[in-house]
């Protein structure tokens, strides 16, 4: 945290200026809305860079010479640029997607059905996101590789000596997730990346919480590729990127065939355009992605290290906060975490916590949150979970406290 | 704004806490599954039905407070009643847990089963208040498989 104490501190009041939705209510009473894990507001760039796109440049991207065409090209292309320099990579290595989920689809259908045999492992964690599981379990039913997971702690970390017990000659494949959706922990990729290599498998880190919240250098990392999701980084639904190391790109097949994918098609011969072009079959989510852009220039612009400093300190308060609250049991105590405060409340389920929260304007998730190998480690059914972003405040996480008070009351 | 305790009055808290006909059924003639995904809710609904008649309905499992409760007041509601009228139970239970229930007409077959009138007002909890019945129903037909709110 070194580097985020020299960043200039995030001046909330003003970035929470930037979200016009934090303006309205809910049950007549302010929105807290602390379910930024599952998706975050859109800030003005964003919406802005949309608006311009369709009240300007509208048209479609890479097969047009007219004037609207060139246009939304250069637009699109800006956006690849954008998001490359976001990650620290090249603009040949990402790939857009409707999100993280076909980001990890992708790797799993192109580059593992094109390198896995029966006999070869893949290597996942406990803690996983279903997007993060499912995928390598179709690809293992279709190659007959064989799936691996490596189990985690009572606080929610990875269990590191297990790893290294699992990851042999055999693994091909290392697919983590950057920060526990559900837990908030954060996991040491560099460090897993280096032990992945080592046994020469690559790794795939599932970003959908890491790009938000911490500065990503996919080159520091030493990671082959990166999925992350646009609406979990203030930036649009149905878009996202998939980082992909070039060398590995360049040698993938496709995955899904259609228009600008292609360099010439007859029906004896298909000729596939170069990658990142090779793995967008059709007409893109052009808005999406020069929203996403925006977006990454919007949060580039705030400091991710000064974004990791104020989610810290807000994460330390409502872990203290939420302490005091009598009956409250925290899933997810790792030493190194992100934003997210997942919590059970005496026997209390959590769908009920979540429309008592509701009712006092308080927006957090409730349920399996899609890790339900994650709920069924820690012996629960469901969690509710508290999850932080850009603009929330301390007086949101008193709010949190006093509604859950209201919680106790009724199952009093 | 409506007001909480129209969901969470004291009737449903009391079978919340203290769910009826809750645990195992000797002898059942029928059982099925619930689950919710959502949320995670499951229970297994357990009927002995003697004559077309319902001699006995327990249920298991865990879940958030209106499904826990709802199982419980609906295993008193169907205790002692035909096959056929359960069924016709459930529909009007379905009715009313969507709202679409004119007071006066039907409230003398609503008996217990209108404390939940609440729920209509939730719409996002309407399956946790009709998953037992959906499960009692899949018992009754001797259906194995299982109900899913999804
Ligand atoms: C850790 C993690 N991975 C993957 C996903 C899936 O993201 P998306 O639904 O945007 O594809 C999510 C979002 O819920 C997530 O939190």
């Amino acid at each position: 945290m070194s580097r985020a104490s020299t960043a200039p501190a995030l001046d909330v009041a003003r970035v929470r200026a930037d979200f016009p939705i934090l303006t309205r209510e809910v049950n007549g009473r302010p929105l807290v809305y602390l379910d930024n894990a599952a998706s975050t507001h859109r800030p003005r760039p964003v919406l802005d860079a949309i608006e311009q796109f369709y009240t300007v440049s509208n048209s479609n991207v890479h097969r047009g010479v007219h004037r609207l065409s060139q246009e939304a090209t250069q637009l699109f292309e800006d956006a690849r640029a954008t998001m490359a320099g976001f990650l620290g990579a090249d603009a040949r290595e990402i790939v857009f997607t409707r999100g993280t989920t076909e980001s990890l689809n992708l790797v799993a259908f192109s580059y593992g059905r094109a390198t896995l045999q029966a006999g070869d492992d893949v290597l996942l964690t406990h803690m996983e996101h279903h997007a993060n599981i499912v995928p390598w379990q179709l690809l293992c039913e279709q190659t007959g590789a064989t799936l691996k997971v490596v189990p985690i702690t009572d606080a929610g970390e990875l269990d590191l000596d297990a790893f290294d017990a699992l990851l042999g000659d055999r693994t091909r494949i290392v697919a983590v997730t950057h920060v526990s959706n559900a837990l908030g922990t954060i996991n040491p990729i560099a460090e897993l990346a280096r032990r992945a290599h080592a046994v020469g498998a690559v790794i795939v880190v599932d970003g959908a919480q890491g790009a938000p919240h911490m500065a990503v250098d996919v080159h520091t990392l030493d990671v082959d590729f990166y999925a992350l999701s646009g609406h979990k980084m203030y930036g649009p639904t149905g878009i996202g990127v998939l980082y992909g190391r070039r060398a590995l790109l360049d040698a993938m097949p496709p995955w899904q065939g259609g228009g600008d994918m292609i360099r010439s098609v007859t029906f004896e011969q298909t000729t596939y355009n170069d990658a990142p072009f090779r793995f967008e079959a059709g007409t893109p989510n052009i808005a999406g992605a020069i929203g996403l852009a925006a977006a990454a220039r919007y949060i580039s612009a705030l400091g991710l290290d000064a974004i990791a400093a104020r989610e810290a300190e807000l994460l330390a308060y409502g872990t203290q906060r939420l302490g005091e609250v009598e009956g409250l049991r925290m899933i997810g105590t790792a030493a190194h975490k992100a934003g997210v405060l997942g919590f059970v409340l005496q026997d209390i389920h959590p769908h009920d916590i979540g429309t008592i929260l509701d009712h006092e304007g308080v927006a957090v998730r409730t349920g399996h949150h899609c890790a339900q190998p994650v709920m069924e480690r820690f012996g629960v059914p469901a969690t509710a979970r508290a999850s932080l972003g850009i603009y929330n405040t301390h007086a949101e996480i008193d709010a949190l406290v006093a509604a859950l008070a209201k919680v106790r009351e009724v199952f009093a | 704004m409506s007001d909480l305790r129209d969901l969470y009055n004291d009737v449903i808290l009391g079978h919340t806490k203290r769910p009826r006909n809750f645990g195992p059924l000797d002898g059942a003639t029928g059982s099925a599954v619930g689950f919710n995904p959502l949320c995670g809710d499951k229970f297994v609904v357990r009927v002995r039905v003697e004559d077309d008649m319902i001699a006995d309905v327990r249920f298991e499992g865990e879940g958030c407070s209106i499904s826990k409760a709802s199982a419980s007041v609906m295993t008193e509601t169907l205790k002692g009643q035909s096959v056929a009228e359960a069924k016709r139970l459930g529909l009007v239970f379905r009715d009313l847990a969507m709202g679409n229930i004119d007071g006066a007409q039907r409230l003398e077959d609503l008996g217990k089963m209108a404390v939940f009138s609440g729920v209509a007002e939730y719409p996002v909890r309407v399956k946790c208040a009709t998953l037992a019945w959906h499960t009692v129903e899949a018992a009754l037909a001797g259906s194995d498989q299982p109900v899913s709110t999804e």
